[in-house]
């Protein structure tokens, strides 16, 4: 090997203490020093176990049987613990909420360095220096809990690298951000790994996003073996990530779908110099003018209005003024705008969780403004974003069935309902599984199914695919989109999801500081770089494809490429469990 | 109701007034001290003097009225409870402790003398004394430094951050419980003022299942986190916001230790805990 060697995996396997199958199976792999390393696999790939095997949390926290042989920085991992561990792998959680420890950010930054007993002046000056290299000054102050998300990131970022691990490993960093505060913590990261030299690891599903910047190596994991170690353009020029539910960039497929050979494209994983010849161009035009653009019936029958809403929490300023804004029988809406704009709380308005000063709000023609939680949840369904606020059953049955029992509806009705609905949501087959045994995306589903079983003619998601695979999410949208046309069911759904919302969308309602900044199709909103910029969208990858292609309408052209593969989809989308 | 959102001020804003800016030790050491000679004295004028310097402190932490408001009835009412209580179980324990009976009005069982009365008085007074000096303490104290604080006079870290991550999880499980009560409501758990009150309260159960588990997710996920940056491994953590004692906390201190030597004295003047106006 030329360059060192920092961790090593040779026949690794692990089963936890009460799985009957070992959940990772004879891994080998090698992460060299200074490389920047992509784990990706679908959900239950076994991807945040090998994570924790890295940190040391396993075997330290989660007991179970680990053989085979691993190096870390030289040492032999026997000879570590947590603590040992911790001072060579700094490690960012998921979940930034849960991992802040501090009060202050200045006090979580520092947590590391109080728990080695350093000397306070030390702490003082250390958090000092790197919130300055960081930005993060004005916030030492702040609850960490009260930054936007992408503040989150960094926040914690720094509390990981103020004691100068040489490796860094990511699980999820790309969980609950915006799009565009997503693209600024992975060019952060970028940046940090050059300047202190580090060793990076990121695990994710999000392999699009991941991609933004340059990827040393893909790791790809399905059913607890790598199935694909290799660089990011090898690894996309063939069809392995599609096969195990994975996305890839939705660019690469839809290069794959016109014929191009993408084995002859240079840079197919970075698309800023992706180069593609005179005749590929001409394919992918030539393919694209072939596909029926989408049609998306529209309705103009009011069904949710709020009329001059006007809301504030205590002692902060309105974050609604004099809100109007009206939903329509039948349209699939996306709620989009950046992290803290008031999409929850304008939810939560609907929903009657909160209270505005004054306004109303109609149903149809009725003002419901008076009704109660329940009374409003009988014709308004809302799936809240996190799954453990609404599961209050130890059984998946139980928990679906709860609205319909507590409806007073005969048990009849009830068990056919829920079964339909089980089905319909993939769940079927775990019925008699207690809910504590589900991963977070089936706990969602299952959320959806209990909200679902009620037949509400509305139905607001708070990020409805976030934990979801592809398989999954394909078969979840499919799903509400029929209900959609089939009963008229009304759908909001609040995203950070570009190509959600492109793909299933017919009306996009853009927050920006209390008011709509955009109300129009999803191309129209796409299109527009003013309202990207400002509410922290992205662009689609395919956009930047057919400009690069110089198509006349790049909008067209990613809308005529995501319908086809929906329909691609859809016709796949039997139950995958 | 529905609406607040909860959290502590760390913003500093509060920090111009004296109270606020004695350390968490200080603060401690002095509301520490002062309850257990106050709980031990009875000496009328002594406990008068101890009220006196709680009150100073709490007009300096300068509290609005409408932040103190529902503790103070409440503490008020117990007050009230508890000396009707003392009173009605033993209407001669005045009598039996200082020796004398001056009948002040009534007969049999529940004779009042005097005595009683003067009795019930010091014990109010202990309240009168107390609660303003936990209210300008507590409320001024900020769990980081109460945390530093412990650590400081002889507590363990551990317990020590224990106490300060509970009660900065207040807030966060408050809210969670009003969320996770909405989304109950939402799914057909009638819990406003259209269901009675009998079966809200017995709805309001059905709450704490998700509650419990999603603050359990949490726990397990912040000791992760505070695992992998290496708390608990060290016999001492060092704190970022530990404070330097400052001349006013020296004073303070000194103010403190004299009261307390002054009890004690009087336990010697008074020949016992209690000062005796009827001999």
């Amino acid at each position: 090997m030329r360059e060192q060697q920092i961790i090593q995996f040779s026949d690794v396997s692990f089963q936890y203490q009460n799985q009957e199958d070992a959940t990772l199976h004879n891994i080998n792999l090698s992460v060299h020093k200074g490389e920047k390393v992509f784990i990706t696999g679908p959900s239950g790939s076994g991807k945040s176990t090998l994570g924790n095997i890295i940190n040391g949390v396993i075997p330290e926290e989660f007991s179970g049987k680990l053989t085979g042989k691993i190096t870390i920085n030289g040492q032999s991992q026997n000879d570590l613990d947590l603590t040992d561990l911790s001072f060579i792998v700094g490690t960012v959680l998921q979940d930034p909420d849960s991992q802040f420890v501090g009060l202050t950010v200045a006090e979580d930054i520092a947590f590391a360095l109080e728990n080695d007993a350093r000397p306070i002046d030390e702490l003082h000056r250390k958090v000092a220096e790197w919130a300055q290299r960081l930005n993060l000054g004005p916030l030492l102050g702040k609850h960490p809990q009260d930054l936007s998300g992408g503040q989150k990131q960094r926040v914690s970022l720094t509390g990981v690298l103020i004691d100068n691990e040489p490796i860094l490993l990511l699980d999820e960093p790309l969980a609950n951000l915006d799009p565009a505060a997503g693209r600024d913590s992975m060019k952060l990261l970028n940046w940090l790994v050059a300047q202190q030299n580090l060793t990076v690891i990121i695990i994710d599903h999000r392999i699009e996003e991941v991609l933004q910047i340059p990827i040393d190596r893909m790791i790809v994991l399905a059913e607890g073996r790598v199935i694909a170690d290799d660089t990011p353009d090898r690894i996309l020029q063939q069809n392995l990530l599609l096969k195990n539910g994975l996305r890839e960039p939705l660019y690469v497929t839809a290069l794959k779908d016109s014929g191009i050979d993408v084995n002859q494209v240079t840079h197919l994983s970075d698309l800023t110099n992706l180069k593609l010849s005179q005749d590929d161009y001409h394919k992918l035009v030539t393919w694209v003018q072939q596909q029926k653009l989408p049609d998306k019936p529209v309705s103009l029958l009011p069904i949710i209005s709020l009329k001059n809403m006007t809301f504030a929490y205590p002692k902060e300023a309105a974050i609604f003024k004099a809100f109007n804004l009206t939903i329509n029988q039948g349209e699939m809406v996306a709620l989009v705008g950046k992290n803290g704009t008031g999409k929850t709380t304008l939810v939560n308005l609907i929903t009657g969780f909160l209270k505005p000063q004054s306004g109303d709000l109609f149903f149809g023609k009725e003002n419901i403004s008076h009704d109660s939680v329940k009374q409003r949840a009988d014709r308004i369904g809302y799936v809240l974003q996190d799954p453990n606020q609404m599961i209050s059953k130890t059984m998946i049955y139980d928990e679906v069935a709860l609205g319909l029992q507590l409806r007073g509806i005969n048990s009849e009705t009830i068990k056919k309902r829920v079964f339909d609905t089980l089905k319909i949501t993939g769940l079927y087959p775990y019925r008699n599984w207690p809910i504590s045994a589900l991963s977070f995306g089936q706990k969602k589903r299952v959320t959806i199914a209990s909200v679902l079983v009620l037949q509400p003619e509305v139905l607001i998601l708070d990020e409805p695919t976030a934990g979801q695979d592809l398989a999954h999410y394909s078969q979840m949208m499919t799903f509400l989109e029929e209900l959609n046309h089939s009963q008229g069911t009304t759908v909001i759904m609040v995203t950070h999801d570009m190509n959600l919302m492109m793909a299933y969308a017919n009306r996009t309602i853009v927050l920006d500081k209390g008011g709509v900044l955009a109300d129009a199709s999803p191309a129209k909103v796409l299109t527009d770089k003013d309202i990207i910029e400002k509410a922290h969208l992205a662009q689609l990858s395919l956009q930047v494809l057919a400009e690069k292609a110089q198509v006349s309408d790049p909008i067209e052209f990613a809308e005529k490429f995501i319908s086809y593969e929906r329909r691609q989809a859809s016709g796949k989308s039997t139950v995958i469990l | 109701m529905v609406n607040q959102r909860l959290s502590y001020d760390v913003s500093g804003a509060q920090k111009s007034h004296w109270v606020t800016r004695l350390t968490g030790m200080t603060k401690i050491l002095v509301l520490l001290s002062l309850s257990i000679i106050g709980m031990v004295s009875y000496d009328t004028w002594y406990l008068v003097a101890l009220t006196i310097f709680a009150i100073i402190f709490y007009q300096s932490a300068h509290f609005r009225w409408h932040q103190v408001r529902g503790l103070l009835y409440a503490i008020a009412a117990f007050t009230a409870l508890n000396l009707a209580l003392v009173y009605v179980f033993n209407p001669a324990y005045g009598s039996q402790i200082y020796g004398t009976s001056h009948v002040l009005l009534g007969h049999g069982f529940f004779v009042l003398t005097w005595e009683e009365l003067f009795y019930l008085l010091n014990m109010l007074l202990k309240y009168v004394f107390i609660v303003p000096l936990i209210l300008a303490f507590l409320f001024t104290t900020n769990p980081s430094e109460l945390a530093s604080g412990m650590n400081r006079i002889g507590f363990s870290y551990k317990i020590s951050y224990a106490v300060e991550l509970s009660l900065r999880y207040i807030p966060d499980v408050i809210r969670d419980f009003k969320q996770i009560s909405l989304a109950q409501q939402a799914r057909g758990l009638e819990m406003s003022k259209k269901a009675g009150i009998w079966k809200r309260l017995k709805r309001s159960t059905q709450i704490l299942i998700p509650l419990a588990f999603s603050s359990m997710n949490k726990i397990e996920v912040t000791t992760r986190a505070m695992k992998l940056r290496r708390f608990g491994t060290n016999k001492h953590r060092t704190w970022y916001m530990a404070q330097k004692l400052a001349k006013i906390d020296y004073f303070v201190l000194i103010v403190t230790v004299l009261l307390i030597m002054i009890g004690i004295g009087l336990f010697w003047v008074d020949g016992g805990r209690f000062y005796n106006p009827f001999r």
